[in-house]
C-alpha cells in the first residue's frame, strides 16, 4: 500500500479504525512477518493522530521496524533466543527520527537471526513466507520488512543491509528497497553484526514513499562515529544517464530472460554499455570472511550477564558463557562466530582477514573505474527466483546466493532494488548501483525504470 | 583439511559449547567453506587493505557531559543482580 492510499483511508474512516483493521489483518496473517506487534502503542498513537496531536512528515503512517533496531521498552530480539527477553532502554537514532515525525511503529519485523541469512529461515521465530507463494521464502535477512510491504501489512518498513539483506527480500517480494551509502544513516541502536558493512535502509511500495522515509532517517548523529553527517532531500530530476551492465553479475535463465528485456527498455531512454569487474571473482569470499570476523567480535557481548538469555544458576565463567551461548545462539550464528574466530586466530589473520580487506580495495578500484564511465550500474538483484523453503540446506550454497549484492557493501556504495514484474508468478528485481551519496540519481532512475517497465509489461 | 580438534579449539575460542554431533557437522561444513575461501590465495599481496570505506579520521565529539543510563535502566535487562550491581559468574577456577 502506498502512503497516499493509506492517508485516504485514514481520512475516510479515522486513523484509529484504520490501524485496528491493520492489526487485525496482521494477527490473521499466515506470513509470520512480525515478531512483535505493537498493538497498544500503535493504537494510542493513532488516537493522538485523530485528535490532531501527532504531527510531522510521517504523521499517522504505520512503519514496521526490523527487530535488530532498538525500540525503547519494546522487545528487540534480533530473531534470536539469546535476546528473546530483551527490551532496550533506549531508542535507535532512526526510531527517534520516526517518532519525531509522527510515524506509528506498528511492529517489529521478523528476520534471519542476527541478520545472518538470505532466506529468513534462521529466525528463532520461524521462517517468513513469501506473500506470492507461501511455500517459498520472502528472502533475507529483512524478510519480514519486505513481506509486510508486499502484503499491505504495513505502509513503510525499515530493514538493514549487511550483504544484500534489504535488496534480496525486496526483490523476492516485489517492492522497492534501498541500501544507502555507508554513513548516510546513523547505526546508533542497530544491534551490530558486521559494522563496517551494514546500513539501515527503507523499504516501500513506491519511490516517493521510499524517499520520504529516507529523508526522515538520514542525517547527522554524533553517536555513530562513522556517520557522514549528510542530509538527504529527494529532488525529481529525471535525465539521460550512462548505464553500465555489470558482466560478472548474472543469474539463471529465468532471471536473465527478464533482465535482458528490462535492459532493452532502458536502452530506449539511456545510453547502455557493458562493464567488467575482475575483482568480483573474490568478492563473495572476502565478504564472508569480513562479516564473520566482525560477527565473532561483535557477538562476544552475549554472555548472559548484562542482558539477554541467562541460565538460572551462575557457574564458573567458562562453563557459564559457553552454555549460555550454546543454548542461546542458533546454528548459523554459531557457524559464523566460529568461522570468524578461526579466520582471526593466530596464523590465519594474513591468509583470511587481511587478504579480504585487500580484496576490498580491489573492489573499490573496480567501481571507481566503472563510475568514471557510467552514472549507474545495473544487474539482477538476485541470481534466482525466490527459493522454496528448505531449498538452500547447505550453508555454502546459501552464501553463494548473495553473489550480486555483496560487492556493494564491501565498497560502501548505495544500491536500489526496483521490482520489474513477475516470472512464473514470482517477483523479479533489478539492482541499480550508484556512486557514493548518489541516492537522488538512483531514486530518479529507479522511478523511471519502474514506470517504463509497468508500461511495457 | 579441518580436524575435529580444530573445531573444538575454535568453539573454545568462541566460548560456545558444542556436542560431538555438532562438531562433526561443523567440521565438514568448515572444510568446504574454507576451501572456497582459498580462492583468495590467487589475489596479489601488494595491495593496501581497506578497513573502512569513508575518508574519516579521528572522529571526536565535543568533550561535554551528556545524558547516560540510570543504574536502574542499566540493570533492567540483567537476570542476576545484587545491591545495584551485575552479578557475574565465578572467575577463579
Amino acid at each position: 500500500m502506498k502512503v497516499g492510499e493509506w492517508k485516504e483511508k485514514g481520512e475516510s474512516q479515522g486513523c484509529y479504525d484504520a490501524v485496528s483493521e491493520l492489526i487485525e489483518k496482521i494477527e490473521k496473517s499466515k506470513l509470520n512477518a512480525y515478531i512483535t506487534v505493537c498493538r497498544e502503542e500503535a493504537l494510542r498513537a493513532a488516537e493522538e493522530y485523530d485528535k490532531g496531536r501527532l504531527k510531522g512528515k510521517l504523521a499517522g503512517i504505520p512503519v514496521a521496524v526490523k527487530d535488530n533496531i532498538s525500540t525503547k521498552g519494546v522487545l528487540t530480539t534480533c530473531a534470536s533466543k539469546i535476546l528473546s527477553n530483551y527490551k532496550p532502554v533506549f531508542d535507535a537514532h532512526v526510531v527517534e527520527r520516526l517518532k519525531a515525525e509522527g510515524a506509528i511503529i506498528i511492529g517489529k519485523a521478523n528476520m534471519d537471526e542476527f541478520a545472518m541469512g538470505t532466506t529468513t529461515e534462521t529466525s528463532y521465530y520461524g521462517v517468513v513466507h513469501n506473500p506470492y507463494d507461501l511455500d517459498r521464502v520472502a528472502g533475507g535477512s529483512s524478510g519480514g520488512s519486505a513481506a509486510v510491504i508486499a502484503a499491505d501489512e504495513s505502509v513503510l518498513a525499515l530493514g538493514s543491509d549487511t550483504g544484500g539483506s534489504i535488496r534480496c527480500p525486496a526483490s523476492f517480494c516485489g517492492v522497492f528497497g534501498l541500501k544507502p551509502t555507508y554513513g548516510l544513516i546513523s547505526r546508533y541502536g542497530l544491534i551490530p553484526y558486521a559494522n563496517s558493512l551494514e546500513q539501515i535502509g527503507p523499504i516501500a511500495d513506491s519511490i516517493e514513499d521510499l524517499a520520504m522515509l529516507l529523508e526522515v532517517i538520514a542525517g547527522k548523529d554524533v553517536r555513530d562515529s562513522t556517520n557522514a553527517g549528510r542530509e538527504f532531500r529527494f529532488v525529481q530530476e529525471p535525465r539521460r544517464l550512462k548505464v553500465g551492465v555489470v558482466k560478472e553479475m548474472g543469474g539463471n535463465e529465468e532471471v536473465m530472460g527478464r533482465f535482458n528485456e528490462v535492459v532493452e527498455v532502458i536502452k530506449q531512454h539511456h545510453e547502455v554499455g557493458e562493464v567488467s569487474m575482475p575483482s568480483f571473482k573474490y568478492a563473495l569470499a572476502a565478504y564472508y570472511i569480513i562479516a564473520m570476523s566482525e560477527a565473532s567480535s561483535n557477538l562476544a557481548r552475549y554472555d548472559g550477564v548484562r542482558y539477554g538469555y541467562a541460565l538460572e544458576k551462575l557457574d564458573s565463567w567458562r562453563r557459564y558463557f559457553s552454555k549460555v551461548r550454546a543454548e542461546g545462539f542458533g546454528e548459523e550464528v554459531k557457524r559464523r562466530i566460529m568461522l570468524g574466530s578461526y579466520a582471526l586466530s593466530a596464523g590465519y589473520y594474513g591468509k583470511y582477514y587481511l587478504k579480504a580487506q585487500k580484496v576490498r580495495t580491489l573492489v573499490i578500484n573496480d567501481f571507481k573505474r566503472a563510475f568514471e564511465k557510467y552514472d549507474v550500474l545495473i544487474s539482477p538483484t538476485m541470481p534466482a527466483l525466490p527459493f522454496k523453503i528448505g531449498e538452500l540446506a547447505d550453508p555454502l550454497t546459501m552464501y553463494k546466493a548473495d553473489v550480486n549484492t555483496v560487492p556493494i557493501n564491501l565498497a560502501g556504495l548505495p544500491a536500489l532494488n526496483v521490482p520489474v514484474g513477475f516470472v512464473k508468478k514470482l517477483p523479479v528485481g533489478l539492482q541499480v548501483i550508484g556512486n557514493y551519496f548518489s541516492e537522488n540519481m538512483l531514486l530518479n532512475f529507479g522511478k523511471q525504470v519502474g514506470e517504463l517497465w509497468s508500461q511495457a509489461d | 583439511m579441518v580436524s575435529i580438534e580444530e573445531v573444538y579449539h575454535t568453539a573454545e575460542l568462541a566460548k560456545i559449547e558444542i556436542s560431538e554431533m555438532e562438531a562433526e557437522k561443523f567440521r565438514k561444513e568448515f572444510e568446504s567453506i574454507l576451501e572456497y575461501f582459498d580462492i583468495l590465495d590467487e589475489v596479489e599481496e601488494d595491495v593496501e587493505p581497506t578497513f573502512q570505506v569513508l575518508p574519516l579520521k579521528n572522529v571526536f565529539r565535543e568533550d561535554e557531559p551528556g545524558e547516560c543510563l540510570t543504574q536502574d535502566e542499566a540493570l533492567k535487562n540483567a537476570t542476576h543482580k545484587e545491591e545495584g550491581y551485575f552479578k557475574g559468574p565465578r572467575v577463579v577456577e
